[in-house]
């Protein structure tokens, strides 16, 4: 990663210059300002890292000769000594970072002193990503779970009214800084199994409610269940099949809005009676002559 | 057990590398709640992440105190309209599902 194309600079930006530059791009990507967007996240990373070195003079001089051996810069030198004096060639010319055979001798040097290992600044752990699958009627309360992640247990609470596919950022539970740096956070994303009888839109909920001939043309009561309970609701005399009828406040709570909550809407299907005696389907016979 | 979910502002401050002022100005805005007990100050365990975020917008970012608040504002729309626009998109799935 080459630091100043990072930053967007001129390799030879005056410190205040640097300082200028990272705000600009820290205000566009800092993670307290672009929540649940890992993009934004890493790209903050490379930002903070880069700004981590260049305005650091000691830390921006050893980049500037070594490029992403910096941090190794004293074992270079103190190899590049110790060939020199045993009268092995390649080293010691000066040059700034950027040479291309200059870079190969550094690899050459890491390859034998670290076994190819790389230094790395200190930024923060990755974010992890969880799916917690919960059923309808748990996401219509409050719930307090506790879930197991990399071996830690994390008490979590719930909101009631989650949505399916919504996001909740857990800081700090992620994946483990390097070098001191924090770690990442834990991104928990919302799987809402379909319940079988109600349908959910937002706050509001439909049910499908099967209505016997004769209420619906008599008018009367019926009993329709919701989520905290049964509720007996009137039936209007000649109610037709398909009419909606709404139960204010019985649908699902609003996210983090405490005591507000969505209306269920209940759809009528009028149901013609089956396995009719002799005499009853008489009566039908002189109700439709009538 | 009270005493344990509440943290000193000094002792705050002193972590955060600020000033105790900033801790007064953000409590002057609305911005973080200051529990007074015993004419001492504390933040509350649950305002903490809050607290912190304000500190690193403003030490990392340079914002000052109004641009803070408008941004928390900003913010909270966004996390609104996130809920929404999931929602919606819950919405459309459903209508796809009942056209078939």
């Amino acid at each position: 990663m080459d630091y100043y194309k990072t930053l967007g600079i001129d390799r030879n930006a005056t410190s205040e210059q640097i300082k200028k530059a990272y705000r600009k791009l820290a205000r566009k990507h800092h993670p307290d300002l672009n929540p649940n967007d890992t993009a934004a996240n890493k790209r903050f990373q490379e930002i903070n890292e880069a700004n981590e070195v260049l305005s650091d003079p000691e830390s921006r001089k050893k980049y500037d000769k070594y490029g992403d051996h910096w941090k190794h810069a004293d074992q270079i030198e103190a190899a590049q000594r110790e060939r020199s004096t045993a009268g092995g060639g390649g080293f010691g010319r000066g040059g700034s970072f950027g040479g291309g055979g200059q870079e190969q001798d550094f690899n050459d040097i890491f390859g034998s002193m670290f076994g190819g290992a790389r230094g790395q600044a200190r930024f923060r752990g990755h974010d992890l990503q969880a799916e917690l699958q919960m059923s309808l009627r748990d996401a219509a309360k409050t719930e307090k779970r506790t879930l197991t992640v990399n071996g830690k247990q994390i008490r979590l609470t719930i909101p009631a009214g989650v949505e399916n596919g919504q996001t909740i950022r857990i800081k700090g539970h992620g994946g483990p800084g390097m070098n001191n740096g924090p770690a990442g956070d834990l991104l928990i994303t919302f799987s809402i199994a379909d319940d079988p009888v109600f349908k959910r839109m937002g706050k509001d909920l439909y049910v499908d409610f099967d209505l016997d001939l004769y209420t619906a043309v008599l008018g009367g009561e019926v009993t329709v269940n919701t989520l905290d309970g049964k509720v007996k609701v009137p039936v209007k005399a000649e109610t037709q099949s398909g009419t909606v009828v709404r139960l204010k406040g019985k649908g699902f709570p609003a996210y983090k809005k405490d005591g507000v909550f969505g209306d269920l809407f209940v759809t009528y299907a009028v149901k013609v009676p089956v396995n009719l005696t002799e005499k009853q389907k008489e009566l039908f016979k002189q109700l439709a002559n009538s | 057990m009270e005493n344990e979910e509440l943290i000193p502002v000094e002792v705050f401050c002193t972590t955060c590398h600020v000033e105790t002022t900033l801790i007064d100005t953000l409590a002057e805005n609305g911005l973080v709640e200051i529990t007074v007990r015993e004419q001492r100050r504390y933040i509350a365990y649950a305002q903490l992440e809050r607290a912190e975020k304000m500190v690193r917008l403003h030490e990392d970012l340079g914002i000052n105190v109004e641009g803070i608040e408008a941004i928390e504002n900003l913010l909270e729309r966004l996390e609104e309209l996130q809920v929404e626009m999931t929602g919606l998109r819950n919405r459309l799935r459903r209508y796809g599902e009942n056209a078939q």
